[in-house]
């Protein structure tokens, strides 16, 4: 279970140095950020601009852009559930919504308890053993909502 | 102890491989592996035996104590025993060159590379020259793996033509379509491969830089060729004298961050650079300016770690494998609703009913195949009566298909087509880049029109207004997102139209 630590600022700046002198350095950043805080906490933007040079529309604009960079941490675990064509296949759609009903929240939704965040994600290259999930970045195949169910019990 | 190899896969993983090395542990000297690709039997156990390896599975932990007490670990009959892997039909079928080691080395040990014919494309590479290597390339007939087939030795020979004093080679390693995991498999089962292929495209194009860009959404790829990297880096196989060629090459690995559209070459090149991942005009090509400007290789995975075997056994053996235009191997990846999931690599050439219900073995739900879905989510919906398609670039493109990075998604009788019509368009508009209007508002507005459709809204107006929007998205997109989207979509309305009506 990933533990993210709260936002400060040196510790920010601590992270941004370490990589700012990389070529092309905003994305290994933007990483290394979401895995310290869980997400790119708005107050880190300003930090990153002026480490990269850049406005802090830009960097907005390349936090935006990409669909795995978060704006708020994510609850104690994160499921991501593939929706792609080689899992729909597999009744992918079907598993979503009982999943999401069993959980109670929608996409990019976190439960109420705060335990459990659920990502859409398209393809894991776990397309020959769906349908198909990462919880917390472990594998997991041939799924269905009890199987879920069960994984997220065991995470707990 | 007696050696045996469990795949540490991601679909291995998934399937339960670990809990299965876990118990075997005491008993054995357990080796993880690539996976074979015969990913209905993962987790698989293999057995090492004076008779060669023998196969057991789909091994479940719980299965573990029967397997020891028949005799397992010396080749024991038990119901799980599928005999000599090599011999089962779906690898003995196979025409491995990409894939040779992939499930049957230790991915991060060097000796196992070497003696399984690592490293001599490469030591030939720096015997021949730049010149001669570019050359071999060419002759082999050997196209881009990524999806759009361009040739490339001719890509290598503009990089290696360009000037300029600071070049680069880019693997793209985003494999973002649907159906697809080959650059997974071969990252997770033999990095070193891929480490060579991109050291030979340094040597031959005077790049002394490499970026491998990996999507986010394989931790375990990422985390297995970082190693690999550091293994290769430690033994000198990179860094300032590439294997004692004098010359400097260096490989660093980066992170996607879940963007569909980072896979096309030029976005990727943008989001290399750190910036959102919008699609460049071309020209200029990247062969010319890519990276930072400077002469760029952009290779899918597969494409580069073909290289060393072309280059260890020659352009002629490779060149006489395939048909028409399309030479050499593709790892097929067979997904979905299919029997026999897994990867399989063959000469191009093999039809697509073969790879579906022979090789395949049909649905896994036991249901009727209706349509496959060939090249991800860019790719053509096939029904069976074209399941004589052969499996080569001209001939699906023929039949306004695409063969792309080699998936095949089967789907059962209870597909809708027109649901799978509306999806195209709605990940094309959730991933477009947003710089060109016919892919950026055309998916939107494909969006709504697929709703009416299906509502039963003036479907004959609507159905024609589709085919018109796919006409311009087809002519007027800037990239093979928008222009490719429109294949999806027609070929779900030409084939299956009863799915659209009310
Ligand atoms: C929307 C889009 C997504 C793409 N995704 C990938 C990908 O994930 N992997 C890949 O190798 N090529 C992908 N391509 C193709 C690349 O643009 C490029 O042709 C390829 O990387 C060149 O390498 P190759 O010649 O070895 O195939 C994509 C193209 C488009 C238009
Ligand atoms: S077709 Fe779509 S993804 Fe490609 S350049 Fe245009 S807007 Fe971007
Ligand atoms: S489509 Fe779900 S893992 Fe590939």
């Amino acid at each position: 279970m990933p533990v993210f630590e709260s936002f400060n600022a040196d510790r920010a700046a601590d992270i941004i140095a370490a990589h700012a002198g990389r070529e092309g350095a905003s994305l290994p950043i933007l990483h290394a950020l979401q895995h310290a805080f869980g997400c790119v906490p708005s107050d880190a933007v300003p930090l990153v601009a002026k480490a990269l040079n850049l406005s802090r529309a830009e960097v907005h604009g390349i936090v935006t852009f990409y669909h795995e960079f978060r704006r708020t941490p994510p609850g104690k675990h994160v499921l991501q559930l593939c929706r792609a064509e080689a899992c729909q296949a597999l009744g992918a759609d079907r598993l979503a919504e009982a999943v999401r009903t069993r959980l109670g929240v929608d996409w990019h939704g976190t439960t109420e308890d705060g335990d459990v965040t659920l990502e859409p994600v398209f393809c894991l290259g776990l397309c020959s053993v769906g349908p198909a999930a990462l919880l917390d970045g472990t594998p997991l195949a041939r799924l269905n909502a009890d199987k879920i169910v069960t994984a997220l019990e065991s995470a707990a | 102890m007696t050696r045996v190899f469990i795949a540490r896969d991601a679909a291995a993983l998934a399937l339960g491989a670990d809990a299965v090395a876990a118990a075997l542990a005491p008993h054995a000297t357990v080796v993880r592996t690539g996976s074979r690709g015969m990913h209905w039997l993962e987790p698989l156990v293999e057995v090492e035996t004076p008779a060669g390896r023998i196969a057991y599975g789909p091994v479940d932990v719980a299965d573990v104590p029967g397997l020891l007490a028949a005799g397992m670990l010396t080749g024991g009959a038990h119901a799980l025993c599928l005999g000599v892997t090599e011999a089962i039909p779906f690898l003995a079928r196979q025409t491995r060159l990409t894939f040779a080691r992939c499930g049957v080395v230790d991915p991060l040990s060097l000796d196992d590379y070497r003696a399984h014919g690592g490293f001599i494309g490469l030591q030939k590479a720096i015997e021949a020259g730049a010149a001669a290597t570019i050359d071999t390339v060419l002759k082999s007939g050997l196209r881009g793996r990524g999806g759009a087939g361009f040739p490339t030795g001719i890509k290598w020979k503009t990089t290696a033509d360009a000037e300029g004093d600071r070049k680069y080679i880019v693997c793209n390693a985003d494999e973002g379509d649907s159906g697809t995991f080959a650059d997974r498999m071969l990252m997770e089962g033999d990095p070193f491969s891929l480490i060579e292929g991109m050291a030979i495209a340094g040597l031959s194009t005077g790049a002394t830089k490499g970026y491998v860009y990996t999507r986010s959404e394989y931790p375990h790829a990422i985390a297995t060729f970082d190693a690999a990297l550091a293994v290769a880096r430690a033994a000198g196989m990179l860094g300032p004298d590439v294997f004692g060629s004098g010359q400097t090459f260096d490989i660093e690995q980066r992170v996607g961050a879940g963007a569909y559209v980072c896979g096309e070459e030029t976005a990727l090149l943008e989001s290399l650079e750190g910036k959102r991942g919008q699609v460049r005009a071309k020209p200029p090509l990247p062969a010319h300016k890519g990276l930072f400007g400077c002469p760029t290789v952009v290779n899918n995975v597969i494409t580069l770690a073909t290289v060393p075997c072309i280059l260890r056994d020659g352009p002629e053996a490779y060149q006489a494998i395939g048909m028409g235009r399309s030479r050499g191997t593709m790892p097929i990846q067979l997904a979905g609703n299919v029997r026999f999931g897994g990867l399989f690599e063959a000469g191009f050439g093999v039809s697509l009913g073969d790879l579906v219900n022979d090789i395949g073995g049909g649905t896994l739900s036991g249901r009727p195949v209706r349509a496959v879905q060939v090249g991800g989510p860019l790719g053509a919906y096939f029904p069976p009566f074209l399941f004589d398609t052969p499996f080569d670039y001209e001939a699906f493109a023929a039949r306004d298909g695409l063969i792309g990075h080699g998936g095949i998604v089967v789907f059962d009788d209870t597909v809708d087509l027109a649901k799978q019509a509306r999806f195209a368009m709605e990940f094309c508009a959730a991933e477009s880049c947003g710089k060109c209007t016919p892919c950026r508002i055309g998916s939107t507005r494909g969006m709504e029109t697929m709703d009416k459709i299906t509502a039963g809204t003036a479907v004959a107006a609507n159905t024609a207004l589709l085919r018109d929007l796919c006409h311009t998205m087809k002519f007027g997109s800037l990239c093979a997102l928008g222009g490719f989207i429109p294949y999806p979509v027609l070929s779900a309305l030409d084939h299956f139209p009863e799915d659209f009506r009310p």
